[in-house]
């Protein structure tokens, strides 16, 4: 038996789900999503976490002396190699 | 992805290291960026790994057992998350991911890859990113709501 979008069981829906907001889709006017109350809350929580996501973790320019310890430590890698 | 700046710092260092080691190896198969953002992947794995932190490989979050992936969300709806999440919150439950989960959330809902990039960088399937982001924000999501019940229930 195969079940037709507009019927879909929560199981179904949540398993097609990753798909289905990979892709892009108005997910919040899928038939399910206003039908169900509970996936609803769902596809809610997981906008809001991935809306969040974007706010996390700001670019950390990295220190000037980083680039000196970098070149240093090649150069050390360098004269490593060159006296074997 | 290792929630220290100084660690960071040593992480890029040896980023770097790795690359002038490697850079011979590199034959043009992928586009020069995707394989360095590999290679420094590659390093911040083999330091989770060093550290015993992640409880999961990266590996293993491609394919994980039943028991570690997150519940789905088929009972009452006992409480969801309310609009605006606490950002320390956030990051604690992202910090507390296993490595395979925070990576790929990070790369795409943090750092705004496409799936498509994800998938050259880590070697997996397009649908293996697509499904373990979702893993990810359904673990967040568990996370975020054990956290702070109080503060959502009405």
């Amino acid at each position: 038996m195969t079940e037709d979008r507009d019927n879909l069981s929560c199981a179904s829906f949540q398993a097609q789900l990753p798909e289905l907001i990979a892709a892009g889709e108005n997910v919040a006017a899928h038939p399910h999503v206003l039908s169900c109350e509970l996936c609803r809350a769902l596809l809610a929580d997981l906008e809001t976490i991935a809306e969040a996501a974007r706010q996390l973790f700001p670019i950390v320019e990295p220190p000037e002396e980083l680039w000196e310890h970098i070149e240093a430590a090649l150069q050390h890698e360098e004269d490593g190699s060159d006296s074997r | 992805m290792v929630g220290n700046v100084a660690e960071a710092e040593d992480l890029t260092q040896e980023a770097f290291l790795q690359l002038h080691r490697k850079i011979g190896t590199f034959r043009g198969d992928s586009a020069f960026s995707t394989w360095l953002h590999r290679l420094a992947i590659n390093v911040v794995l083999m330091q989770l790994r060093k550290k015993g932190l992640s409880l999961i490989s990266l590996d293993e979050a491609m394919d994980p057992a039943p028991d570690e992936g997150p519940g789905r969300s088929f009972g009452a709806p006992d409480l969801t998350l309310t609009g605006a999440i606490d950002r320390l919150a956030l990051e604690r439950a992202v910090h507390d991911l296993p490595a395979g989960y925070r990576l790929i959330f990070i790369l795409h809902d943090v750092e705004g890859y496409e799936h498509n990039e994800i998938a050259s960088m880590l070697d997996c399937s397009i649908g293996n990113s697509k499904s373990q982001l979702h893993k990810a924000r359904l673990k967040l999501r568990d996370a975020l709501r054990a956290q702070a019940p109080e503060e959502t229930q009405p």
